[in-house]
């Protein structure tokens, strides 16, 4: 409604300037210009920006605190309690005070993970084979070799002492419900020992190498291979990306039984969703559809750019190219353009 | 057969066997257009190019795409887009120049009837631009499913389904149309069918024709003047370029032309490289499911206003159906332009503000073509639904009213 009225606001406004360049001594050519491309932008605005706005409406930005702020917020403006979550924040906040340590870490990690996740740069091989896992656990598991990098760390502590809350599943796992989330929740360790882990999650991280590129290789093959390892922890156990030969580890079958829908395929999801639509679903799934399967997977800033930076380099691969050939187009245009005009009003100069 | 001498240059062995010389006076050097013109008598040559175009860039992409089901999605948005060298550039051009095409026609379509260039033994110039308005509809159509993305197919599905709308036959005229019971590969090979064959021929035969019926009427002039042609052109020979009502359509016109389409080009090509969404729909990335409807459904922006006709009859009136009630008015918005030159009934062929009652309704219809536009797009809920039925009822009734408007105007002007 507010939209609509600008519209009108902004027609008015056009009519006005269409007569007062009418009554002006102004070339005619130029008026009728003016009028065309007052006309070609007003219909422009209306079927683009303001049709767009209309029918996506505005959510928050993406933020990457993950002090739960927002979810609390959510729920008091809805009129709701938020008693519960506000406790499980606040406890989360505490145990992020606590300086881990990465040795007592790596031994928790080992008792209690390694017997269902890898973590491949420790020398702690995948137990299973990946169709194996997915049919035991509903997904595959992620190896755990940069999770400490790629996972933001207040998230990676309420990941690990409720994962169905810190993803915002809750509705797919409800609490007393028939399906159980895979990985159990560990609150009942003590607020050291988390942070103990997510201290050698993130010292493991800081250890691991940066992916082997071919020699030679140009800068955006460089950054594409780093890009794509981020985008293969966090994206790739449930979605493929075909147009870079990556499938899913989990297939369609086990995942529709797992979250009750399909996951798409990513390689045209910079083209049909767009950056900042990317961006805001990545940070929190449920604010820009609310009930998808997909969880909050927790990317710090980075990491989440590296993966839309990874859709790009692959969904619209040829970005650079077209961004370096417009200005030359451009240019020879604007040059041919002006050879025309001359040569018009060579032509011209007899006939008047 | 005819004595043929020895010819003295090349120039003379063309002339002797294509009478070039007599040819190019006739097609170029003494076609005259008239002198006062402006920029807007361009848009038929840059329609002209923005074809060619099209036509070139179609050309290198038919190299590449498969009019399959299960192959043309990925033809077009891998193959093409990523692997083929400058394939994202034939496409952006292609699918660019397709949306700006219509742009043009518009511009075209209401500078003549700003300009009243239908009227006065114009009629043909304007069917036949009104027949190419068609054809490229049809084309712009089928083209827009070849890429086989979640738009594609749900406007196909829109689209023909518009057809089940027909009394007795409706129902077997979609099946016919699709190829099967759903919007599946057999129409998908069909459209493509039509896309690269069948419609552009007829196409280029249309244009041919659109340049024929402009010979004899000749084009119209800023300020609608019926002056001798033979005179002016006589005076144009004899050196008198100045005074005369006419100039020749090459250099003369072609030399504007060439200016307005050069710089039409900076524009076009701007829109290629860095603001190509208006043309390819974000939700055409998507691949065709026939089983998921997108959230919401629309057809390109130049359809808009045709299809907020459609849709703005969405209530029973005395017991027919807001379906056929709009499917009658989409019928009526189609074929209503057609018959534009005996709608008009003033004798005046003057640019629409000299004309007392004209101005008004000109002006009038250009804002609800607006609204139309602007609201098809968006969803028919609440207030929507409602602008929609008053502009789908302002469209009907604007043509409903201008016979009689233009027999007043008539009137008042004196029969002049």
């Amino acid at each position: 409604m507010f939209s609509l009225i600008v519209g009108l606001v902004v027609a008015v406004v056009l009519i006005v300037l269409n007569i007062v360049l009418s009554k002006l001594s102004f070339p005619k050519e130029g008026r009728i210009l003016a009028i065309l491309v007052i006309l070609v932008g007003y219909i422009y605005w209306g079927f683009e920006p303001f049709a767009h706005h209309e029918m996506h409406p505005h959510v928050e930005h993406a933020s990457y605190s993950f002090d739960g702020k927002q979810d609390i917020e959510a729920l008091e403006h809805a009129g709701k309690d938020a008693t519960e979550i506000k406790a499980f924040w606040a406890t989360i906040a505490k145990i992020a005070e606590h300086k881990g340590d990465a040795v007592a870490g790596k031994a928790l990690v080992t008792a209690n993970c390694t017997g269902c996740h890898s973590i491949k740069s420790e020398g702690f091989p995948e137990i299973m084979s990946d169709a194996d896992a997915a049919a035991s656990y509903g997904v595959t598991p992620p190896d755990l070799s940069i999770a400490g990098k790629v996972y933001d760390k207040n998230y990676l502590i309420a990941f690990i002492s409720n994962p169905v809350k810190a993803m915002h599943i809750e509705h797919k796992y409800p609490v007393g419900g028939e399906k159980v989330f895979p990985m159990p929740a560990s609150d009942f360790m003590q607020p050291q020992e988390i942070a103990d882990m997510v201290a050698y999650l993130s010292d493991a991280a800081q250890k691991v190498p940066a992916p082997t590129v071919k020699k030679g290789a140009s800068e955006f093959e460089i950054s594409k291979a780093v890009n794509k390892e981020v985008f293969e922890t966090a994206c790739v156990r449930c979605h493929a990306m075909n147009y870079a030969g990556i499938h899913a580890k989990t297939t369609a079958e086990v995942m529709s039984k797992y979250i009750g829908a399909t996951p798409p395929d990513l390689s045209q999801y910079i083209r049909s969703r767009g950056e900042e639509y990317l961006h805001n679903f990545i940070n929190d799934p449920q604010r820009k559809l609310s009930g998808t399967g997909m969880p909050r997977v927790g990317l710090t800033e980075k990491a989440e750019s590296q993966v839309v930076e990874y859709m790009t380099q692959i969904g619209d691969s040829k970005k650079d190219e077209r961004e370096a050939l417009a200005p030359k187009v451009l240019i020879y245009l604007t040059i041919l353009a002006v050879f025309a005009l001359l040569w018009k009003q060579k032509i011209w100069r007899d006939l008047h | 057969m005819a004595e043929f001498e020895k010819a003295n240059s090349i120039g003379e062995w063309f002339d002797q066997r294509l009478n070039v010389k007599a040819f190019t006076k006739v097609m170029m050097t003494e076609y005259w257009i008239p002198k006062e013109i402006n920029f807007l008598w361009a848009m038929g040559a840059l329609l002209v190019m923005l074809f060619k175009l099209l036509i070139i860039t179609g050309i290198f992409l038919l190299m590449y795409y498969k009019p399959d089901a299960n192959m043309a999605f990925d033809s077009v948005n891998y193959t093409i887009m990523q692997e083929v060298g400058y394939g994202w550039l034939f496409r952006n051009i292609h699918g660019v120049g397709a949306s700006v095409v219509f742009l043009v026609i518009y511009i075209h379509m209401f500078t003549a009837i700003y300009y009243g260039s239908y009227k006065k033994g114009r009629e043909m110039i304007w069917l036949s631009g009104m027949l190419l308005f068609v054809l490229f509809s049809a084309e712009g159509f089928s083209g827009y499913m070849l890429p086989w993305g979640q738009m594609s197919y749900w406007a196909a599905y829109v689209i023909t389904e518009i057809f089940g709308g027909i009394p007795f036959i409706g129902g077997d005229l979609v099946i016919w149309i699709r190829g099967n019971f759903y919007v599946s590969d057999a129409t998908l090979t069909r459209f493509f069918m039509l896309h690269v064959l069948l419609i552009p021929v007829v196409l280029i035969g249309a244009i041919a024709f659109h340049f024929y019926t402009l010979r004899f009427p000749h084009v119209n002039n800023e300020e609608g003047e019926f002056f001798d042609y033979k005179k002016e052109s006589e005076k144009y020979l004899a050196g008198d370029k100045a005074n005369s009502k006419v100039i020749a359509f090459w250099p003369d016109f072609l030399s504007k032309d060439f200016m307005v389409i050069a710089v039409f080009m900076v524009f076009f090509f701007y829109l290629v490289f860095y603001n190509n969404g208006f043309a390819m729909d974000p939700v055409n990335f998507d691949k065709a499911d026939g089983m998921k409807t997108p959230a919401h459904i629309y057809p390109e922006w130049y359809f808009l206003w045709s299809y907020e006709v459609l849709r703005g009859f969405f209530f029973e009136i005395g017991g027919v159906s807001g379906k056929d009630l709009g499917l009658m008015a989409f019928g009526f918005a189609q074929g209503i332009f057609l018959v534009l030159p005996w709608l008009d009934r003033s004798p005046m062929v003057k640019p629409a503000n000299q004309r007392p009652v004209f101005k008004y309704w000109f002006w009038l219809l250009m804002a609800d073509l607006f609204v139309l536009t602007i609201f098809g797009k968006l969803p028919p809920t609440g207030i929507n639904a409602w602008v929609g039925f008053f502009a789908s009822a302002t469209f009907l009734g604007l043509f409903i009213a201008l016979p009689f408007l233009t027999k007043i105007e008539a009137k008042m002007v004196g029969g002049k």
